[in-house]
């Protein structure tokens, strides 16, 4: 099943992340991704989320949160008309010195930033589409991937269309 | 801008919103909000259990339309109040209950009789909200009220910390409250109103199906005047009796699980059905095949979650049942329909076939429920607890007046009735109060008795006792060979006797010709009267459609 990008206005306080989860799960559905960080003087928080499920239910679900006090605006966004973005910081073993090669030449097919060379390890930044950076996981697997961290998505409509203004 | 305790800023805000009663129970908690009590006119209704003092709070907002306010202390206070929160809320009852809380300093660290009631009612509060602030008092009661009792109505907690209620800052009791995520809607577009008349316009089949956001939202007058206007006949749900008087030509009575056969077998006979203020819960629908396969439906509703959230409409009117029904009056009042064409024969036909008996020799469900009828005066309220006895009252008890049916309907709480009965007496001290109980239910909360007694709340219960817990013993009977699993009561309590330790007047009637007697007596009394029926456990409550069947598949005999 696809994955639905929900976005939130949100009062940025505590206890409204929580009655956002706690509704999603309620309903069955399972986080795939969450960002969220305050906005400007600190008043809203703008929150994107990603889950998986049949986008009919998933319109009901934002339905039922579009009714909490807290929640200025939601709405799940048409993919069609979405800009989606995930970033990862992946740390390989590059031990062996045709590895280290092989993955900078990889991390730079990907557009990607070398935030730290050791002499056995590589940092670097990937960002892009879901699939961009799933695929660059994909590639870099057999070099040896030590770790990796992943912001989720977080998405924006193209044009004049915004949260505030539909 | 006044200087003051955040227990008189409490106190004061509630006065200034023109709250007269208090329902619960004090603890450490509270001891600064129940001192700054003393000093206010606000009647303080001393509960036994705060569940109890929930009930009351919810069953005077029901009754009044105002909001109910329940007081509780931290940790079990707190706890012990979830049931009445998660009942009001499921049935959209504006209640708003204040929790004592521990000292923001100790918030966090398991204090004793600490309890996270925040994160604990977060899925059955429509808002809630711990004051951390002495300032904010003012605001954060006006919110809680103002919630509650708009929109779509339903359950508010708010929680106190003790340090916030005895620390003094500069009030603002002019605060204004405006949340930018709060905005309900009150008056429908008018294209939606355009398009729902001229569905009804066209209709050859009208059917009416009113829930409770019409008792909700006072429009009882406005819907009737609308059923006669179509020539629609009416169903309602469990929680819309009393949106049309059951006496009325058009009213079908309650269509559903245990809905009347004449509303259950036109709903879905409709060709266009106006669902007002209701949610199609799965009690009301049936199996949603077969609840209304021809009809278009036109679905209104406070809540736009609601609307095609079960059932798929062609047209929807979001917005206060109040108003759209007047902007809908508006549109097709110049409709004559005839009074004699083929659906208002129809109507007549299928109402004159399932006229009720008039056997009231025997001492059975219905012919109790219509004892009491006969016996109340047509504004009483009557509360009923859940199970059996409450279908029956559902079935059988004829309603004229919106507000004077109150039954927890969605969430289906047992021992609701007689708190709930008590509350709705100190919100309209003028009425008659009844609570229809059955022994499991009553059982449940019947210490609230003393409260009724203790603080001159005088109801009427009528106790159904059956000795069974009824509902389940019957599902038991039809779907499980009739063996029973945990629902006979073999204990040995004599409730007339019991009753009497509370100061009630407690009787047991062995024949109707007593019972009425006894009802007479009750009704004329000024004193709180248990009448206990002895009722055959092995009787069943028809009409029923056995779960996950449509409106049709009617059971109607053993």
């Amino acid at each position: 099943m696809s994955l639905s990008v929900i976005s939130f206005l949100v009062e940025n306080k505590p206890g409204v992340l929580f009655n956002i989860s706690n509704n999603i799960r309620r309903k069955n559905f399972n986080i795939h991704s969450i960002t969220a960080i305050a906005g400007e003087g600190e008043d809203t928080t703008r929150i994107t989320i990603t889950s998986r499920g049949d986008p009919k239910e998933i319109d009901k679900l934002v339905e039922q949160m579009n009714k909490m006090v807290d929640i200025i605006i939601v709405k799940r966004l048409d993919p069609l008309r979405t800009i989606q973005r995930d970033m990862a910081l992946v740390k390989l073993h590059t031990a062996d010195p045709m590895a280290q090669e092989e993955a900078l030449e990889i991390i730079n097919k990907y557009k990607g930033l070398i935030l730290d060379i050791k002499p056995d390890t590589v940092i670097a930044q990937i960002t892009g589409s879901v699939n961009e950076v799933n695929d660059f996981t994909k590639e870099v697997t057999h070099i040896g991937i030590i770790e990796a961290a992943r912001t989720g998505i977080t998405a924006i409509e193209k044009g004049w269309v915004t949260l505030k203004e539909p | 801008m006044t200087e003051m305790t955040g227990s008189k800023a409490y106190i004061k805000t509630l006065e200034q919103e023109g709250i007269t009663h208090i329902f619960g129970i004090t603890g450490a908690a509270l001891i600064p909000i129940c001192d700054a009590l003393l000093d206010s006119k606000i009647r303080y209704v001393p509960g036994v259990h705060e569940q109890g003092s929930a009930h009351m709070a919810d069953g005077y907002a029901r009754a009044s339309g105002k909001p109910g306010i329940v007081q509780v202390t931290s940790g079990p206070g707190a706890t012990n109040i979830v049931t009445g929160v998660a009942t009001a809320q499921l049935d959209s009852s504006p209640l708003v209950a204040f929790t004592g809380q521990v000292p923001m300093s100790m918030v966090g660290t398991d204090a004793f009789q600490e309890v996270d009631i925040i994160g604990v009612t977060a899925s059955i509060t429509k808002w809630n909200h711990q004051v951390r602030d002495p300032a904010r008092i003012p605001w954060a009661v006006k919110a809680g009220l103002h919630i509650a009792n708009t929109g779509r109505k339903g359950a508010v907690v708010i929680d106190l910390p003790k340090n916030i209620t005895q620390e003094t800052a500069e009030m603002d009791f002019d605060v204004e409250i405006d949340f930018s995520g709060y905005k309900p809607r009150i008056t429908p577009s008018p294209s939606e109103l355009d398009w729902a008349a001229k569905l009804l316009a066209e209709a050859e089949k009208p059917v009416i199906v009113a829930g409770g956001g019409i008792v909700s939202s006072g429009a009882g007058k406005e819907l009737t005047e609308l059923a006669e206007i179509l020539m629609a006949p009416t169903a309602t749900s469990l929680m819309g009796k009393g949106s049309i008087a059951s006496n009325h030509p058009l009213s079908l009575g309650l269509c559903g699980m245990h809905g009347r056969e004449e509303a259950n077998y036109m709903v879905p006979d409709a060709d266009v059905l106006f669902v007002a203020g209701s949610r199609f819960s799965d009690r009301t629908t049936g199996s949603l095949a077969g609840f209304a396969p021809n009809a278009r439906v036109i679905h209104m509703d406070i809540d736009k979650s609601e609307i095609d959230k079960n059932v798929d409409s062609v047209t929807r009117i979001w917005g206060d049942a109040k108003h759209s029904l007047i902007g809908l009056i508006d549109r097709v009042k110049t409709i004559k329909r005839s009074q004699n064409g083929d659906w208002t024969k129809k109507i007549q036909e299928f109402k004159r076939s399932y006229q009720e008996p008039n056997d009231n020799s025997d001492i059975t469900g219905p012919a109790v429920i219509r004892a009491i009828r006969n016996a109340l005066p047509s504004n009483a309220i009557v509360t009923t607890d859940v199970g059996q006895h409450q279908m029956l009252a559902a079935i059988h008890y004829d309603v004229y007046e919106p507000c004077t049916f109150l039954t927890s309907g969605g969430l289906g709480t047992m021992g609701w009735g007689v708190p709930a009965a008590i509350g709705a007496k100190a919100a309209l001290p003028d009425r008659k109060v009844l609570s229809i109980c059955g022994d499991g239910g009553f059982h449940m909360t019947e210490n609230n008795l003393s409260t009724a007694v203790d603080d001159d709340f005088p109801i009427i219960v009528v106790l159904l006792n059956n000795r069974m817990l009824g509902m389940v013993a019957q599902w038991q009977r039809l779907f499980m060979n009739g063996r029973y699993a945990a629902v006979q009561r073999n204990y040995s309590v004599d409730y007339t006797e019991l009753v009497k330790d509370y100061g009630a007047h407690g009787v047991r009637i062995e024949s109707m010709k007593q019972l009425n007697t006894e009802l007479t007596r009750a009704v004329g009394a000024d004193y709180t009267t248990v009448i206990e029926v002895p009722m055959d456990p092995e009787e069943n409550v028809y009409p029923m459609i056995p779960p996950g069947m449509g409106l049709k598949d009617i059971l109607t005999e053993d």
